[in-house]
Order: C-alpha cells, then structure tokens, then sequence
C-alpha cells in the first residue's frame, strides 16, 4: 500500500500556505461535492454502492444530501421518463449556484435501450450536463472517475462571481 | 431488412396488421370434461347468458354479455368461491372489426381453479366497473383507460394511473407508434419550456448509436477534446490524458508510482 507522510515542518514550521482566491474556493468546491440523491433506477444501486464503504465517495468529500438546496452536483443515475422530466427540472432549479450534473449510464445520456414514448431521450433535453458517463450501468469506478474529472472541471474554471450560471435556453 | 414503408399517417391507420403472425390456436377442451367447471357454469348459465364457453390450459374461459359483468363476478365471488381476481385488462382488435375484448382472470384458492371471464365492446363504449366487488380492480381499470381509453362507469376516481394526467393518447394502442407521436416526442420540452424552444432543443435523436465528430456541441473525441460550440477542422492537437493537476491542488497531494508498493498477495 501507499506510504503517506505529512511534513509539519516544512515551510520552516510555519503555518501558511499561499495560494490564490480562485484556488482556495475551488479548492473547497471541487473537494466538497456534495450529491443529491437522485437514483432513478438501477444505475442508483451502482451510485449507492460508490457511496458505500467500499468504494466509499465520503473520502472525496461527496455527501449525498437528500435536499436539493443541500448539494452541488446532481448524479442523474437511471431512466428519466416524461413524467418525471418536469420535477428534474425543478429540483435542478431549486439547487443554489454553482451546480453541476453528471448523466449517468446510458438511459440518462440518450435513452439508452429505451427507445419508446416515455422516454426522455436524454437528460440534456431538459437540464444542461457537464459530463457524460457512459455504460449500463456504469461501475463505481467510472463514477468516481467521473467525479474526480468534475473536481479538475471545477479547478479549471474560475470561481469567479461573474461566472454566469449554466441553462438550457 | 424490412422494406420501407411510409408512417406518415401513422396515427390514422394500424401500421402493425401487415406484420402480425397469426399464432395457431391452443386446443380447447368441451366444459364437461370437468367436473368443477361444469358446475361452476351450470351456475352462472342460470342466471346469465353465456355466448361461448370452453377449457383452455386448464382454465375455464366464458364470453358473457359487457351488462351482465357486475353480476357474474359477484355471483362468482359470493357463490362458487371465486375470491380472487388476478388481473383484468383489455384487448386491442380494433383493425379485426373495432372492438374491444375485456378479461377478467378470476381465481379460486378454495377450488384450485382459475376462470377467465370475457366480453367485447365497441370502440368507445364504456364497461362497469367492478370496483366495489374487487378493490384491486381500481387501479387495473385506470391503467386500462389510460392504456386503451376505455372509461368504467360508477370508477371512483378515472383519472390516469401510469402516463401523466395532461398526456394525449392511448399508448397499448396497435396504432400508437412505440417511439411515439407528435405531441409524446415533445412532451416534455413543451411543458417546461414551452412551444417556442422546440427550434432551440430540437427533436429527440433516437439513433444512438449516431456519431458526428464534427459535432463538438454533443460529442467529444477522446483525446482531441476542443471547448464546446468549436468547428472542429481536423487538425486538433492532442490534449494528453492526465489524471490530476501536476503537482496536485491545495492539501492534495500528487499520487507517486515510485514512491507506492504494488500489493502481489492477492489476500494481504
């Protein structure tokens, strides 16, 4: 395994570290995610298990929150159906900026197998997605995958305020 | 492959009659070979009217008249011990000669016996419902009207059961299309965001196995990934693959191989 070892006296002891304001607030953006629950079908069992011990996403600071004013992210895992596209819509409305939405597994990005009447085929019909995954269903670790590149997609981009909030149309 | 044909009018006609295999019957068997079910009908042929009668797969199957529903299935409950009703739903012969064909798959625990109670309807005729004999029966007759539009008179509550309340259309229709029609495939751009961003949207892709690498609002070609709206010219440069920023971020350090052990014993 790994060996890690914090030096506490580098820097001669002291305690400071310099960094920049876009730094320090991504910084604690990207490493505090927090998820909303939103396992739609089975591809919510594969986003449970990534939660749970094994593979164990609190590590990475993700905390599936139950609220949607309580998370960052939302994980569409599974099937949207027309008649659910219109309360996905308003839980994204309802969560605070800055958010981001990872699609999960193949039925959130395109439909997937479920080429019929009540499928909304794909979920970036109705809200914007930052980042696709692909598989049916995905493994947990395509998943935490996925969530460590939105961590560099949130590092990579500027926390400024002016920053304007994402949308359809 | 199958060969091409227009869908235009889609809705107007059943394009699924030219391709419907006509299954061979399974044999049917004279009521009287069973004791149970001759009696059984013998009762209920006392009081109603019984059009067809025979024993398919064990199962005793009897066309009555759509009026006399209520009563053979109370009769059915209260007198031959037929306490359960499994399920009950319809069938669409509309293109064979514009009838429905209701059934009600009725099952006794005591007798160990299931019988299937069956009528037509025409299109647009309404059933009785059967609610107050069957509480189970309250759901099943709103999925079929939301899945035939067939209405059951004295329902406590006809409404939809599975698709929206606001949806148009009858879905287990032989003449809806699976994929949809018009108003199915802009559902739900039109109820969030209205008419008017059909244009911004667009109509649903149900191809998806399609791949445009010129597309970079959609797609993204792993290795040469470019911001999304760019034209794409051909001549991208590589973007390499890293796992996380050099050095790492804030507290964070950079996972080192070198300095990391590779675990042989699979048990540790």
């Amino acid at each position: 395994m790994a060996q890690h070892k914090v030096n506490y006296t580098q820097d001669g002891g002291l305690p400071v570290a310099l960094t920049s304001i876009d730094k320090i607030v991504n910084w604690g953006r990207s490493n505090s995610l927090w998820a909303m629950t939103y396992g739609l079908a089975c591809c919510g069992i594969e986003m449970m298990a990534a939660g749970a011990s094994r593979y164990d996403f609190d590590r990475f600071g993700t905390i599936f929150r139950a609220s949607p004013r309580q998370s960052d992210v939302m994980i569409v895992a599974g099937t949207l159906t027309k008649k659910h596209s219109e309360f996905i819509k308003r839980l994204y409305d309802q969560m605070t900026e800055p958010k981001w939405v990872i699609s999960m597994g193949s039925c959130a990005n395109t439909g997937g197998m479920f080429n019929t009447y009540a499928t909304v085929q794909g979920v970036d019909r109705v809200i914007p997605v930052d980042l696709y995954l692909p598989g049916c269903a995905p493994r947990p670790e395509t998943l935490q995958y996925g969530v460590m590149l939105l961590q560099k997609k949130i590092r990579a981009n500027s926390a400024n305020k002016s920053q304007k909030p994402k949308r359809l149309m | 492959m199958r060969a091409y044909k227009a869908k235009d009018d889609v809705q107007a006609k059943a394009y699924y009659t030219d391709r419907f295999y006509v299954s061979p019957q399974v044999p049917k068997q004279e009521v009287d070979t069973d004791a149970v079910f001759s009696s059984d009908l013998a009762s209920i042929s006392a009081k109603f009217e019984v059009k067809e009668s025979f024993i398919q797969v064990g199962q005793m199957v009897v066309y009555i008249n759509a009026k006399d529903i209520y009563g053979v299935l109370e009769l059915m409950r209260d007198s031959l011990e037929y306490t359960q009703l499994s399920e009950m739903s319809a069938i669409d012969w509309l293109a064979k000669d514009n009838t429905f064909e209701i059934f009600y798959q009725m099952l006794s625990m005591n007798k160990r016996k299931r019988i299937r109670i069956k009528y037509f309807i025409d299109n647009g005729q309404a059933v009785d419902s059967v609610e107050k004999l069957f509480r189970c029966a309250d759901w099943s007759e709103r999925e079929m009207f939301d899945m035939f539009g067939i209405q059951a008179n004295n329902h406590p509550f006809m409404k939809r059961i599975l698709m929206p309340y606001d949806w148009q259309g009858h879905p287990l229709l032989k003449t809806y299309p699976l994929e949809g029609d018009e108003f199915a495939s802009w559902y739900e751009v039109d109820k969030i965001y209205g008419k008017e961003a059909r244009e911004t949207i667009g109509p649903e892709i149900r191809d998806t196995a399609r791949v445009d690498r010129y597309d970079s609002q959609r797609f993204a070609r792993l290795g040469f990934e470019v911001p999304k709206g760019t034209n794409i010219t051909g001549n991208e440069a590589k973007n390499e693959q890293n796992y996380q920023e050099d050095g790492g971020v804030f507290l964070v350090s950079k996972f080192d191989k070198k300095t990391s052990v590779i675990v042989d014993d699979p048990q540790r």
